[in-house]
C-alpha cells in the first residue's frame, strides 16, 4: 500500500491531504475538509493529469513564436515528452486559434492546438 | 605613435581629452569598459559643489571653484542640463554653529561667492522641509546640480568630434618606459589586452586604479582607497521635497549624507562612506542602505524614503593625502597623473582638463587647431518642443512618435540618436545614460525588450549578444525551441 | 495643430479592461468609441499569459490568456469599434482632452465625452525593494521575462532564482522549467504565498521547486551577469535573521513582488487617489472624482482573476455610455454613503455609494490583509450589523466581495457609512 501527502488545490485553504492507495484502488483520504478535496486526491493519486501550454516556432509569420496548449489534460508523466514534441514542432503562418499543431501528442489522444492567431508576414 | 594617450574615459579623462583636442595633436583614450562614464563618474551625487569644503590653498579648492565657474558656459556649449539650485549646510546642534562659521570662512578664502549664514527662520523660509531641529545653515547659492553622465559623455563626444580616438574594452596591462628612436625623448609602451600602443605622453586618469598605474612607473608610491558610497534615488513625484542640496555638517569622512533634487527631477539621498579594498566592489549592502536611511532623515523632515526607485553604489578614488594629485610624476618623465580625483572631482573635471591642457601646451609647445569646435548638440528632447514642432519632427522621422520608455517618455528617435552619434551607445546602460530610457520608476521592465530590438536593428548585434553593460552582461542567452530562427 | 477630433468615449488601454469596457459601451448604444493602445496589438498583458486557467467565470471554460483576449478582440472587430495601436497617451486633462502620439499621426488631441481609464498595472522593480548587491544583467521582473520567453522567444537564463510567490512568479517557474531552465528556489518574504494554491502545486511542487516562505534576498553577486544570490530567513520584523543565509548559484533572478496600478495619467488629470489601492477613488458607477472619467481593471485595484476585470469593465463601459447618453450630466440625487474597510479588510471598491444611481445589486470588492480561517465578513450600516457571513478561508491573494441591495439601502435614508470588517465570531 502506498501513502502520499498532497496539498489540495481546490481553494486557498490548501488542506494537507493524506491518501492511502494501491494502483487504482484508494483505501482512504484524510485531512480534507470538503468533498472537493476527496475528489481531487483520488484523481491525483490514480490519474494525475495536466494541461501543457507553451510556444512553437512559426515560419513566414508576423511573429516568430505562436502559443499553444494541449486541447485537454494529458497524463502528468507525459509532460516532458509532450514538451519535447512541442519544441520540435514548426508551423507555417497563417495560424488560427484552434488549429491543430500536433495531432495526438505522444499517443495521448490529445491534440496540441494554437491559442493565438499569427498572420502571414 | 600617439602624442598623448589618456588612460580612462571617465569625467577627468574626457575633460582632459576635450582640452587636448584643441591642439594639433594625436590623442587617444584607452578605456577598459565598453563605454565612457563607467566608473566613479557614473555613480556620485551629481552635485556641482560651490567650493567651501576643500582646504584653503589646496588643488581641490582651486579646481572646485574654477570648475564651478566654468559650468554655465560649458553646459551651454555642450547642451547638457545644469541648474544652480543652491546648497545649504544645515546645523542642528547649537553647539556646532561654530563649524558653520569655519566653513563660511574657508569658502570665502577659497573664493566662493555669495555665501551667507542663515538663522533658523531664514533657513526654513528658503527650505520649508528642513528638520525641525535646524538652528542655522550655511547657504551657497552657486552650488548646482548636473547630469553626471551627460557631462562626461558630452565632453568625450566633443573630444571625439575634434579628433580624439577612443578605444573601448581596452585594458592597460603594463606601462614600459622607452626612448624614441627618432627624437631621443622618453616615450611609453603600453601593453593592453588589445595590443600595444605607444605614446610620447601618458595621462593617468584611471580613477580608483590611478594608484596602480602610478605605482607601476614610480618609486614614490601613492595609495587610493575605494571609498564606497551607497545612494538611493527617489521617484520624481517627490523630487520637489527639497529644492536645494541639503548637506549635514561635514566630518572627517566627507560631506555626509546629502538630500538633493537631481537635475532630472528625482530626489537623491546619499552617500555613505565605507572604505573597502576591492576596486570593483560597487555592490550596495543592506548595512549601507540601512545606514543611509537612518541618517537621511536627520536634516530633512518627512523624507519620503519609501518612494525609492533604485539604489546604487559608487567608489570614490580616495588618496591617502585627500588631495588631487595632478602633474608629471617626478621619477617617470612624460607620465602625468590625474589621481585621487574624489569629490569634488565631478565639479573640478573641466578645470582639471583646462589645467592639464595648458600644462601640456607648455610642455609640448602645442599649436591650436584652426577648425576646433567647442560646442556640441545634445540628444534632442522632444518634450521640450511645442506640439507643432514635435509633429514636424515626427513627420521627418516617425521614430520620434514612438514612446519606448513609458516612465521617462523617451522616444525611439532619441534612442536611435544615442546609438548613432559619435561614441554612440552599444548597450542598454549606454542607452540609459544617454537618453534616460530605463531610468524611471519601472527600472526598465517595460522598455528593455523594446530597446534591445532597436539595438539589434540599428547595430546588427544579435539579440543574444546584446549586453546591459558590456562584457558578459548578456540580456538573453538563447532562443527558445533550441535556438531555431 | 489640426482640429481636435472628438469621441463620445475614449478608452485608455486595450487590455482586458479596455476591451470589455468598449464592447459593453457599444452594446449599450454608444457608437463613437476610441480605444488607444500603446502596444502593437490589442489584448494587453493577456498576450504573454499563455498558460490556461482564464475565463472559468466568464465563459465557463478554461482558456489561455491569448484565447481569452481574443474573445473580446473579436467582438471589438465585429462591433466595428475604432482603436489605435502603437499609440501612447501622453496626457489626460481634467476636462477630458486626451493627448496621444504615434509614428504616423504624430501628437494629436481627442476631446472625449467620457474617458475610461484602463491602463492596467506594472510590476514592482528591484529598486523599490532595496535588495542589496551588484546590479548586473539577469535581473528581470517576472512579467518582463514572461514577455521575452512567450512573445519574443528568448530565454533570459538557464539557472533561475525567483523572489516573490505571486502568480506570475509561480507561472514563470513552470515556464522556465518547460523551456529547459533549472529553477532552484522561490523565496517569499511573507509567511504565506500571494499566489493560488493550484499554482503552487502545479508550478512548483510538480517539478520539485522549493518554496521558502519568510525568506528574502540579502545579496546579489556578479558584476556583469548574475552569478549567485543569497537568501535568508526573515523574522517577524521582516528583517533577515543572521546565520540563516543560503547561497544559490544562478544566472537569473526573477522578481514577482507585487503589482502597482499604473496611474501617472490619472494623477496628471487630477483624479483623486485611494492610498491603499494606489488606484483612483471611485463611486458606485466606477466614476472617479472627475465626472465622466471612469476606471476599471488593474488600474483601479489589482485583481486576482481576469474574469472580475471583465465584469468590472463591463459595468464601467455601460456607465460611461449612460453618462454620455444623458448629455454628460451628473444624474445623482441625495448624499453619498462612505464605505469603510477596517479590522482585516484593507479597502473597498467602490469607496462611496449614491443610492439614487446604484444598481439593484451592487458588488463591492475588497481584499483582506492577512490569512483568516473560519472568520466572518461583517457589514455594518452605521453601527448596525446587517450582514454576517462565515468564510472558511480568506487570504490576501484573493479578492472578496459582498453584495449590497439597493432596496435595503433605500430603507435607511439617513445612512452615512457602511463598514466592512473581518470578525472572529
Amino acid at each position: 500500500m502506498e501513502k502520499r501527502n498532497l496539498t489540495c488545490i481546490g481553494c486557498p485553504m490548501g488542506c494537507q491531504i493524506t491518501v492511502e492507495f494501491e494502483g487504482e484502488e484508494v483505501f482512504s483520504v484524510k485531512g480534507n475538509t470538503c468533498a472537493i478535496g476527496d475528489k481531487y486526491a483520488r484523481q491525483e493519486v490514480t490519474h494525475p493529469e495536466r494541461t501543457v501550454t507553451s510556444t512553437v516556432i512559426v515560419t513566414g509569420g508576423d511573429k516568430e513564436r505562436c502559443s499553444v496548449k494541449t486541447k485537454g489534460n494529458i497524463p502528468k508523466e507525459k509532460i516532458f515528452a509532450c514538451m519535447d514534441a512541442i519544441n520540435h514542432a514548426i508551423v507555417a503562418a497563417p495560424v488560427h486559434i484552434g488549429d491543430i499543431v500536433i495531432k495526438d501528442v505522444c499517443g495521448t489522444g490529445v491534440d496540441v492546438v494554437a491559442t493565438k492567431n499569427v498572420d502571414a508576414a | 605613435m600617439y602624442d598623448v594617450i589618456i588612460i580612462g574615459a571617465g569625467v577627468t579623462g574626457s575633460a582632459v581629452a576635450r582640452e587636448l583636442s584643441r591642439y594639433k595633436l594625436n590623442v587617444c583614450v584607452l578605456e577598459k569598459e565598453e563605454d565612457v562614464c563607467c566608473g566613479t563618474s557614473k555613480a556620485n551625487s551629481a552635485i556641482i559643489h560651490a567650493g567651501f569644503d576643500a582646504a584653503e590653498g589646496s588643488l581641490m579648492a582651486r579646481f572646485n571653484v574654477r570648475g564651478n565657474e566654468m559650468m554655465d558656459q560649458l553646459a551651454a556649449d555642450l547642451d547638457i542640463p545644469f541648474k544652480r539650485n543652491g546648497a545649504m549646510v544645515v546645523c542642528i546642534h547649537e553647539s556646532e554653529k561654530d563649524g558653520l562659521k569655519d566653513l563660511y570662512d574657508r569658502g570665502v578664502a577659497n573664493g566662493v561667492k555669495g555665501l551667507q549664514i542663515l538663522n533658523r527662520e531664514e533657513a526654513l523660509e528658503k527650505e520649508p522641509n528642513l528638520s525641525e531641529k535646524v538652528v542655522a545653515a550655511l547657504y551657497a547659492p552657486t552650488s548646482g546640480i548636473v547630469c553626471p553622465f551627460m557631462l562626461n559623455i558630452a565632453m568625450a563626444e566633443n573630444a571625439n568630434v575634434n579628433g580624439v580616438e577612443f578605444f573601448f574594452n581596452t585594458e592597460v596591462e603594463k606601462l614600459t618606459p622607452a626612448t624614441c628612436e627618432k627624437c631621443g625623448q622618453p616615450i611609453w609602451k603600453i601593453r593592453t589586452n588589445n595590443g600595444e600602443y605607444k605614446a610620447k605622453y601618458v595621462i593617468n586618469a584611471a580613477g580608483v586604479y590611478a594608484d596602480y598605474f602610478h605605482n607601476m612607473v614610480s618609486e614614490k608610491k601613492i595609495h587610493i582607497t575605494p571609498r564606497r558610497g551607497d545612494y538611493c534615488l527617489l521617484d520624481k513625484t517627490v523630487g520637489g521635497h527639497v529644492s536645494h542640496t541639503i548637506f549635514p555638517q561635514p566630518t572627517k569622512l566627507g560631506k555626509g549624507v546629502l538630500v538633493s533634487p537631481t537635475v532630472h527631477g528625482n530626489l537623491i539621498v546619499g552617500p555613505t562612506a565605507i572604505d573597502i579594498e576591492d576596486k570593483e566592489a560597487n555592490a550596495t549592502t543592506a548595512a549601507g542602505i540601512n545606514d543611509l536611511i537612518s541618517k537621511a532623515g536627520d536634516h530633512v523632515r518627512n523624507l519620503p524614503i519609501r518612494q525609492v526607485i533604485t539604489s546604487f553604489a559608487g567608489l570614490r578614488a580616495h588618496e591617502d593625502g585627500h588631495e588631487f594629485i595632478i602633474g608629471e610624476v617626478e621619477d617617470a618623465p612624460h607620465f602625468i597623473d590625474c589621481a585621487g580625483i574624489e569629490s569634488p572631482g565631478l565639479t573640478s573635471s573641466p578645470a582639471i582638463g583646462e589645467y592639464v591642457g595648458q600644462m601640456m601646451k607648455e610642455k609640448m609647445g602645442l599649436e591650436e587647431k584652426e577648425e576646433w569646435t567647442g560646442t556640441r548638440k545634445g540628444i534632442l528632447n522632444p518634450s521640450d518642443l511645442s506640439i507643432e514642432e514635435r509633429n514636424e519632427l515626427i513627420k521627418k522621422e516617425p521614430a520620434y512618435g514612438r514612446i519606448i520608455c513609458r516612465c521617462e517618455m523617451v522616444t525611439e528617435g532619441e534612442i536611435m540618436d544615442a546609438i548613432h552619434r559619435p561614441l554612440g551607445a552599444r548597450s542598454l546602460d549606454g542607452v540609459k545614460r544617454r537618453t534616460r530610457a530605463g531610468m524611471g520608476r519601472c527600472q526598465a521592465g517595460f522598455c528593455s525588450p523594446r530597446t534591445m530590438e532597436i539595438i539589434n536593428r540599428e547595430l546588427g548585434i544579435p539579440m543574444e549578444k546584446i549586453t546591459k553593460l558590456g562584457g558578459d552582461s548578456k540580456m538573453v542567452l538563447e532562443r527558445t525551441k533550441g535556438g531555431a530562427q | 495643430m489640426a482640429g481636435m477630433i472628438s469621441y463620445d468615449i475614449v478608452i485608455v488601454g486595450g487590455g482586458p479592461a479596455g476591451l470589455a469596457a468598449a464592447v459593453s459601451a457599444k452594446k449599450a448604444g454608444t457608437d463613437s468609441i476610441l480605444i488607444i493602445e500603446r502596444d502593437k496589438e490589442l489584448g494587453g498583458i493577456l498576450n504573454q499569459c499563455i498558460h490556461n486557467g482564464f475565463g472559468l467565470h466568464t465563459f465557463k471554460e478554461e482558456l489561455t490568456g491569448p484565447e481569452y483576449a481574443y474573445r473580446f478582440i473579436e467582438q471589438v472587430y465585429d462591433l466595428g469599434i475604432e482603436y489605435k495601436l502603437d499609440t501612447m497617451v501622453m496626457d489626460i486633462s481634467n476636462d477630458k482632452v486626451v493627448t496621444a502620439m504615434n509614428r504616423t499621426e504624430g501628437m494629436f488631441q481627442v476631446k472625449a465625452g467620457a474617458v475610461i481609464l484602463a491602463m492596467g498595472c506594472r510590476e514592482r522593480p528591484r529598486g523599490a525593494l532595496n535588495i542589496p548587491g551588484y546590479r548586473p544583467a539577469g535581473i528581470y521582473s517576472a512579467g518582463t521575462a514572461q514577455r521575452l520567453v512567450n512573445m519574443e522567444g528568448y530565454m533570459p537564463g538557464r539557472e533561475v532564482v525567483i523572489l516573490g510567490s505571486g502568480d506570475i512568479g509561480l507561472i514563470m517557474a513552470r515556464r522556465m522549467t518547460f523551456e529547459g531552465a533549472i529553477v532552484k528556489v522561490v523565496a517569499e518574504l511573507m509567511p504565506f504565498s500571494g499566489g493560488l494554491k493550484r499554482n503552487i502545486v502545479q508550478c512548483l511542487d510538480d517539478y520539485g521547486i522549493p518554496l521558502k516562505l519568510s525568506h528574502t534576498i540579502v545579496d546579489i553577486e556578479g558584476k556583469e551577469r548574475v552569478s549567485a544570490v543569497t537568501i535568508a530567513e526573515v523574522g517577524p520584523d521582516m528583517k533577515p535573521i543572521p546565520g540563516t543565509e543560503e547561497r544559490y548559484t544562478c544566472d537569473t533572478l526573477l522578481l514577482s513582488t507585487g503589482l502597482i496600478p499604473e496611474n501617472e495619467l490619472s494623477r496628471g488629470a487630477g483624479v483623486e487617489m485611494n492610498p491603499v489601492t494606489n488606484g483612483p477613488a471611485v463611486n458606485e458607477i466606477l466614476e472617479t472624482s472627475i465626472p465622466g472619467v471612469f476606471a476599471c481593471g488593474n488600474v483601479l485595484h489589482v485583481h486576482d482573476l481576469v474574469d472580475y476585470v471583465s465584469e468590472e469593465a463591463t459595468r464601467a463601459g455601460a456607465n460611461a455610455a449612460a453618462y454620455v447618453q444623458s448629455g454628460c450630466k451628473d444624474a445623482k440625487e441625495g448624499g453619498d454613503i462612505k464605505l469603510i474597510a477596517t479590522e482585516g479588510a484593507r479597502y473597498t471598491v467602490p469607496g462611496t455609494i449614491n443610492v439614487s444611481r446604484m444598481e439593484d445589486n451592487l458588488t463591492v470588492r475588497f481584499r483582506v490583509g492577512a490569512v483568516f480561517k473560519d472568520s466572518y465578513v461583517s457589514v455594518y450600516f452605521d453601527d448596525e450589523r446587517v450582514q454576517h457571513r462565515k468564510k472558511r478561508i480568506m487570504a490576501p491573494g484573493e479578492m472578496e466581495q459582498i453584495i449590497l441591495q439597493k432596496k435595503k439601502l433605500q430603507e435607511c435614508p439617513d445612512l452615512k457609512t457602511i463598514t466592512i470588517k473581518i470578525e472572529a465570531e
